[in-house]
């Protein structure tokens, strides 16, 4: 999968410690939820969707 | 023997009236009918009605003596408005029903979206109107009572369906034991528990949800508007949905999902209804406020249709046809299309004016407008009822980013009843000027109405048959044009033609509407004197021409009333 911008590595890092704290903050109940909230608020700044299924097809392999 | 209940039915607000029941032995032997009709709920009356303008008699057989127990719809669309005028019942149902326009969603007291059904100055009903069923048959029943043409039959039950080739018996039950009683046609307008499909073992295909809901009306009084209220996911019936509406008689009507697993039973149980309908009523700060049951019930969300409403004779219609989820009021306002689409069809087959061939594309226009309901229901109902666990936590997630997130708001949208586009019909005329118009209804669209003054709208005058709007200037309709309608009429189709834009009297024209402001041929998206409309019986749009020709006309009244080519092809040749 190709996307016109990608992340800094410095940037790759910081969203991963913010979606980490962010998951341990929603806590084990919530976790879900959260995820799917970011996804579709996600899915609205991408405002593509093909380029939305091409993330889920991606997510959803080697699970 | 079959014994229909012969007391009034309770209610806490109308007055039932129970009539006499039909009996054979008091009437002289009979012939074969042309129409009988199964079912005297809103479809089958209007049905009857509807025959009976086009002048065909009909048989109505119900199987009670009194109209509907508690009120199951209770929203009735703009179109259905329109469609109930063309048999002269609208005037009571605006009179004493609630209009309205506005829906909204709640989620944790707060309003997260908020519908606005859009009203056109063009139109004379509301987009919705709220009024109980009981009322709605009681004016169609009296319309009926009062129609030379229908053979109204209360406490008549059909207990046994025999079609032949070219006519069906039927055995119907009284009180005083059964008779027999044969038809041309039958028409199937039985209900969701149709007895007709039953017997004639006819299978539905589509989809059960497995939510369950109750709805529950009260007399209460409460200071809200009439408008749709959605609650999602309260803290009294977690997970689940709630929906309330204003009724006319200080009347709301609860409609709210059951948990899974629990039976209509329980549900019905009064400490539950009562908990229920309590904590419902604290959460909207109304608690402690009085409150009276009315009736209740309990239905789940089905998506189902027959894949072809004609049988041989027999002719499914409503819900005998189809049930649909309610949320959207799909039910009694479909079945109103399906029944004027029906009706002027049979109406012509049944005089010899149309071929039998003519009844198929009711089938097969019904039956997409209702696959494409349950598409749309569909989405509704994965959202007020998730079927899965993913798609329940998209609604939650949903839920949480409305009271933040405007853009999740559409979601909650809640896809109403509308009237169907028939542009794959085979009544529509191939060699017409449709997509040439760049506005104005297309083929197979319903009519969009006009206001033509005050209290004088388009609607008002079309219908019981074809109706021709030829947009001229001039003074005649031209000769050759009013000679295509003389023939047709000659034929006993009954056509009448509409001079739009003329401020002088148009010979060969039935009606004359001056348009002096452009504002009709504006919105029908004609620029020119010559253009026209051709409206089939139901209002639907068959043929619009930028320039009317003979031929054109001729051609589309053949197609329209389900005319072969080789008709059409040897008309041409005529002209």
């Amino acid at each position: 999968m190709s996307t016109s911008a990608s992340l800094s590595v410095p940037h790759l890092e910081q969203v991963y410690d913010a979606l980490a704290t962010a998951i341990d903050a929603a806590g084990p109940d919530k976790s879900e939820l959260f995820l799917v909230k970011l996804a579709l608020l996600n899915a609205n700044a991408l405002g593509d969707v093909a380029a939305f299924e091409a993330q889920v097809a991606a997510a959803l392999k080697d699970l | 023997m079959h014994e229909p209940h012969a007391e009034p039915r309770r209610s806490i607000y109308y007055r039932y009236q129970v009539h006499a029941p039909w009996l054979a032995s008091k009437h002289p032997p009979q012939d074969r009918k042309k129409v009988v009709i199964v079912g005297a709920g809103p479809i089958g009356l209007f049905a009857a009605l509807e025959l009976a303008r086009l002048g065909v008699p009909c048989v109505l057989l119900e199987s009670e003596l009194q109209v509907s127990e508690g009120s199951r719809a209770i929203v009735f669309t703009r179109r259905s408005m329109e469609i109930l005028q063309q048999v002269g019942v609208d005037a009571p149902i605006t009179a004493n029903g609630l209009p309205w326009r506005f829906g909204n969603s709640f989620y944790r007291g707060q309003r997260v979206y908020r519908m606005e059904a859009p009203h056109d100055p063009d139109d004379r009903f509301f987009p919705m109107i709220n009024l109980q069923q009981q009322y709605l048959e009681q004016y169609l029943t009296e319309a009926v009572l009062a129609h030379p043409l229908i053979d109204m039959r209360w406490g008549n039950r059909v207990t046994r369906v025999d079609p032949k080739d070219s006519f069906v018996r039927v055995e119907v039950d009284t009180p005083e034991g059964s008779y027999l009683l044969e038809s041309d046609w039958l028409v199937a307008s039985d209900g969701a528990r149709s007895g007709i499909r039953a017997m004639m073992d006819l299978k539905l295909e589509g989809a059960s949800y497995e939510g369950r809901f109750v709805i529950a009306d009260i007399r209460i009084d409460l200071p809200l508007p009439t408008e749709r209220l959605a609650f999602f996911d309260p803290d009294w019936n977690p997970g689940n949905t709630i929906l309330m509406h204003r009724e006319p008689h200080g009347i709301w009507r609860v409609d709210y999902q059951l948990p899974p697993d629990e039976t209509p039973e329980q549900a019905l149980a009064p400490g539950s209804l009562k908990a229920r309908i309590d904590a419902q009523l604290a959460m909207i700060g109304h608690g402690g406020t009085p409150w009276e049951m009315d009736w209740c019930s309990v239905y789940s969300a089905r998506a189902l249709t027959l894949p072809n409403y004609v049988n041989g004779r027999v002719l499914f219609t409503g819900d005998a046809a189809h049930m649909l989820p309610i949320f959207g009021v799909r039910g009694a306002n479909t079945g109103w299309q399906d029944a004027q689409g029906l009706a002027w069809r049979l109406a012509f087959v049944a005089r010899g004016v149309a071929p039998e061939s003519l009844l198929q594309s009711y089938s097969s226009e019904r039956v997409a407008a209702a696959w494409e309901i349950i598409d749309e229901a569909g989405k509704s109902t994965r959202f007020m009822t998730p079927p899965t666990r993913g798609f329940r936590l998209l609604r939650d997630a949903v839920l949480s980013l409305s009271l933040s997130q405007p853009f999740v708001g559409p979601l909650y949208h809640w896809r109403t009843s509308r009237p169907h586009e028939y542009t794959q019909s085979p009544l529509n005329s191939s060699g017409d000027d449709n997509l040439l118009f760049k506005v104005g209804p297309g083929h197979g669209a319903p009519p969009q109405n006009i206001r033509l003054g005050a209290d004088d709208y388009l609607l008002d005058h079309l219908g019981g048959g074809f109706d021709l709007l030829y947009f001229t200037e001039g003074p005649a309709i031209p000769d050759a044009l009013q000679k295509v309608v003389a023939e047709i009429r000659l034929k006993g189709v009954p056509l009448r033609v509409v001079a739009v834009g003329a401020a002088e009297p148009v010979a060969g024209a039935d009606l004359i509407l001056a348009d002096a402001d452009g504002h009709f041929r504006a919105r029908y998206g004609v620029r020119a004197s010559g253009a026209a409309y051709l409206l089939r019986p139901d209002q639907h749009i068959c043929a619009r021409w930028m320039s009317l020709d003979a031929g054109r006309l001729q051609s589309a009244l053949t197609t329209a009333l389900g005319g072969t080519a080789s008709t059409t092809v040897s008309v041409q040749k005529g002209v």
